[in-house]
């Protein structure tokens, strides 16, 4: 037997302090999330200016203990000062692609805590399915969920995921796409998506949102009315990529509304007509937006407060886009670089790691536009069975 | 297991009541299943010239299953397993149908490696019922390997002791007999590798003197190469050894693995470069190489395993038995390494189109699926030498957390192209077919 303790004095409690906790509350953009951490015999400290901060920190602490041979825990001696590079560090999952069942929603959201997350990206309708309950548009996911008894998230499971994400610290920001990607949109509401035509007779197949209409608008008011209201972030998210232009082009009120608005034939500039009608209606309802960076590159109209979404990787390469858009005077977000679902052999985490956000030509006031990014796991090939391996 | 997987996923289970609860005319009551042989099978180990072939009619009120050994009613079972779906009222159904099957080839692998990363027996357990339900015949187990040696040897315990993981990272002799038997069930055969003289860093850690200890100059490094193929000690070791494998595994062949032996090590010992000297093999290392192969394979076959080895020990020239198994893993050129090694005159298993460990972006299984085993330039007698091939699921990157998803459904592309006919290749026939497959297995 030794008489040596090999353990200084053992504790027992880890004090939190927080300057403004604000616990009821929702985190932001702005939420601080520094803390600092203080190990010493006898005295475990946590200070945090608000109770995001002390989330982080606590997931800090709880990767500090240790467990030794004989089953003891222990926590070394350490003064820990920290805080985020970027404010905004999110994961995008699709369930569109693929519907994702509640638990893996929340088992994600568990993970990004771990990680110190803080943005969950829901990419929640698609072309292939429609899986949002909306209580203004019910027929919108009974007519394109995959099954609307199955595949569906009622508007207490979105309260669930924004709950479960607030108390991790993660804010929530829902992506509505549009006008692209939303075929699942049009057995719902009819009259939404624009009929392609085939010569002079509707081939029976449907494009984008059609923009030349004011039930489109009247539409969009109401859904977005409700969108802004179930979730509680101040952003909302877009989209506003990938817009095929064949189908506006085949649909003959469509060419004579090009013909009338004196957009030639310059298409981009009816996705930017659609897409700044939408962008008021989303400011009047008092909420600020993200968008693909395809909005910007067809030089829509943007509020100087937008955020744009760099990522393309076959285009420009993306740090010349990241100084577009920054010199443009805009935030941006990136995740280019961080296409997770595309896979491939090897330890591919050190390509991802090995990103330097700022790595571009710009001044400081430039570089402090890089607000963040994402890590995007889009859903083509991925559901429930392999979400957790393939993301983690 | 059968009944559980035809009626356990009902959408729509009725309570107290049996699968049968709407009462549909006609109706099946019964699946009848003949064995036609006097000797069925049901107590000994499948083999490479087991029956696998079934004769299925499907028809009001008996379905007959016949089968000429207990292997053929096994495939049976599962194809009719497949055949049983539910409507959305709750009944099961099957059609009438009448099915005529019989597996191309004969040898249809899949490889899991426990040695870069330890499988629980639950993870290897489970993969053999996804196997089974994909008609593959044989878990190739590369048990052993530089990483970890998590097979307990009940000869040489040192070498599990010393080389797994840790005391919590090992296959028992109760473990194996599991896995054995399990697969059995299934009429799956196991061939387990024990790689070498190469891939066998971490035999050296509990048996003192296996490895070549590597020079620089005059001094030992420290470092340890392939087997040293030099000390009688080794074929001793051998010897033994290899009596408690065939022992163990009851499987006709064993595999000898023979892959990847890298020469520096060997050049850098004086004792291995007078060897060299002495046998008159100059400085050709492949020669060194050969002469340990020959000695080991004489081992084996004396206690009547036959061997599976590496594509590198037929290049190398090294004197195999005529019914060596020559199994072809580099992806350069295959087709004519196929031609090279049936022209020889022996038989060969193809692996080098489907490593699954190298995974890719989209749609990959196409080009698994797509893979013609036979497209080498041969003879009609050397193209009866393929007999078969293996999906290979290397560990480096895989362990029981990612291994399922990894590995299935686009091992089903291989299992199809290895049990079906040849012009089966329709691309959008079979999208359509494994994505409900893929739904039937989870």
């Amino acid at each position: 037997a030794e008489n040596e303790q090999p353990w200084g004095t053992p504790c027992t409690q880890l004090l939190v302090y927080v300057a403004t906790p604000g616990c009821d509350g929702f985190p932001s953009l702005d939420s601080k999330e520094s803390y600092k951490l203080s190990v010493s015999e006898g005295s475990l400290l946590l200070s945090a200016d608000a109770v995001w901060g002390a989330l982080r920190g606590l997931e800090t602490f709880s990767q500090l203990v240790g467990r030794d041979e004989n089953g003891t825990y222990y926590i070394n001696k350490t003064e820990i000062v920290d805080f985020p590079r970027f404010p905004h560090r999110g994961l995008l999952l699709d369930t569109s692609r693929h519907y994702l069942p509640l638990k893996a929603i929340l088992e994600t959201l568990d993970v990004m805590a771990y990680n110190k997350f803080n943005v969950f990206h829901w990419h929640i309708v698609d072309d292939p399915s429609f899986p949002y309950e909306s209580w203004t548009f019910p027929e919108l996911s009974k007519q394109g969920a995959f099954n609307a008894m199955t595949h569906v998230y009622t508007a207490a499971d979105v309260q669930m995921v924004i709950e479960y994400a607030r108390l991790r610290g993660i804010r929530v920001i829902a992506e509505f796409d549009t006008p692209g990607h939303t075929l699942s949109w049009g057995p719902g509401a009819p009259g939404l998506l624009t009929p392609c035509y085939f010569g002079k007779d509707p081939s029976g197949t449907y494009g984008p949102i059609n923009p030349i209409l004011n039930s489109t608008y009247e539409f969009m008011t109401s859904l977005f009315q409700e969108v802004s209201a179930v979730f509680p972030d101040f952003f909302l998210h877009l989209g506003g990529d990938e817009v095929d232009f064949t189908c506006w082009k085949s649909n003959p009120k469509i060419c004579a509304f090009m013909k009338e608005m004196g957009f030639g034939e310059d298409y981009k500039k009816l996705e930017s007509f659609y897409i700044q009608r939408l962008l008021d209606i989303i400011s009047s309802l008092g909420k600020g937006y993200i968008v693909w960076q395809e909005v910007f590159d067809n030089s829509v109209k943007l509020r100087p407060d937008t955020i744009v979404h760099v990522w393309k990787e076959n285009y420009t390469p993306y740090l010349e886009e990241m100084a577009n858009v920054t010199k443009a005077g805009y935030r941006a977000l990136l995740s280019a670089p961080w296409y997770l679902n595309r896979i491939s052999y090897g330890q591919d985490w050190m390509a991802a790691y090995e990103v330097e956000p700022l790595k571009f030509e710009g001044d400081p006031e430039q570089k402090d536009r890089v607000i963040g990014g994402e890590a995007c796991m889009w859903g083509e090939y991925v559901d429930v069975t392999n979400l957790a391996p393939r993301l983690w | 297991r059968y009944y559980e997987y035809m009626f356990g996923q009902s959408r729509r289970r009725k309570r107290g009541r049996g699968p049968l609860g709407a009462r549909a005319e006609p109706e099946l009551s019964e699946l009848r299943v003949v064995i036609q042989s006097r000797d069925p099978g049901c107590h000994s180990y499948p083999h490479l010239a087991s029956s696998e072939a079934y004769h299925l009619t499907v028809t009001e009120p008996v379905a007959i299953l016949k089968a000429d050994e207990v292997w053929g009613a096994l495939r049976g079972l599962e194809t009719f397993s497949q055949l049983v779906h539910e409507d959305d009222y709750g009944s099961f159904l099957v059609n009438e149908s009448e099915i005529e099957d019989f597996p191309r080839f004969a040898y249809r692998g899949i490889l899991l490696d426990t040695s870069r990363h330890y499988l629980p027996l639950k993870s290897i357990l489970i993969n053999l019922d996804a196997m089974a339900f994909n008609k593959f015949n044989v878990l190739h187990w590369h048990i052993v390997d530089d990483q970890s040696f998590p097979y307990q040897s009940t000869y040489f315990p040192e070498l599990s002791n010393k080389g797994a993981y840790s005391y919590n990272h090992i296959y028992t002799p109760a473990d194996v007999h599991l896995v054995i038997e399990y697969a059995r069930l299934r009429g799956i055969r196991v061939i387990p590798e024990f790689d070498t003289p190469g891939h066998t860093q971490s035999w050296g850690k509990g048996q003192k003197d296996l490895l070549t200890p590597c020079y620089n100059g005059e001094q030992p490094t420290g470092s340890f190469g392939p087997i040293n193929p030099v000390l009688n000690t080794t074929y001793d070791f051998m010897t033994k050894f290899f009596k408690e494998i065939s022992s163990v595994f009851p499987d006709e062949y064993i595999h000898l693995g023979g892959d990847e032996v890298n020469f520096s090590c060997w050049k850098s010992n004086p004792e291995v470069r007078e060897f060299m000297k002495k046998q008159g093999f100059g400085i050709d290392y492949a020669k060194l190489e050969s002469y340990y192969i020959q000695k080991i394979l004489d081992i084996v076959s004396s206690y009547n395993k036959g061997y599976v080895v590496w594509q590198e020990v037929f290049d190398n020239k090294v004197q195999l038995k005529p019914d060596t198994v020559v199994q072809v893993w580099m992806e350069n050129n295959y087709a004519h390494e196929l031609s090279s090694v049936t022209g020889a005159g022996f038989t060969a298993i193809l692996a080098a189109p489907w490593y699954l460990d190298y995974i890719s972006y989209g749609q990959d299984w196409k080009k698994y699926y797509s893979v013609e085993p036979l497209n080498f330039p041969g003879s009609e007698k050397q193209k009866k030498l393929l007999i078969g091939g293996e999906a290979c699921l290397w560990g480096e990157f895989v362990d029981a957390t990612n291994l399922t998803p990894r590995l299935w459904p686009r091992a089903s592309a291989v299992g199809e192209r290895l049990w079906s006919s040849r012009n089966v290749t329709n691309l959008q026939d079979a999208y359509r077919r494994l994505t409900n497959h893929r739904c039937r297995m989870l």
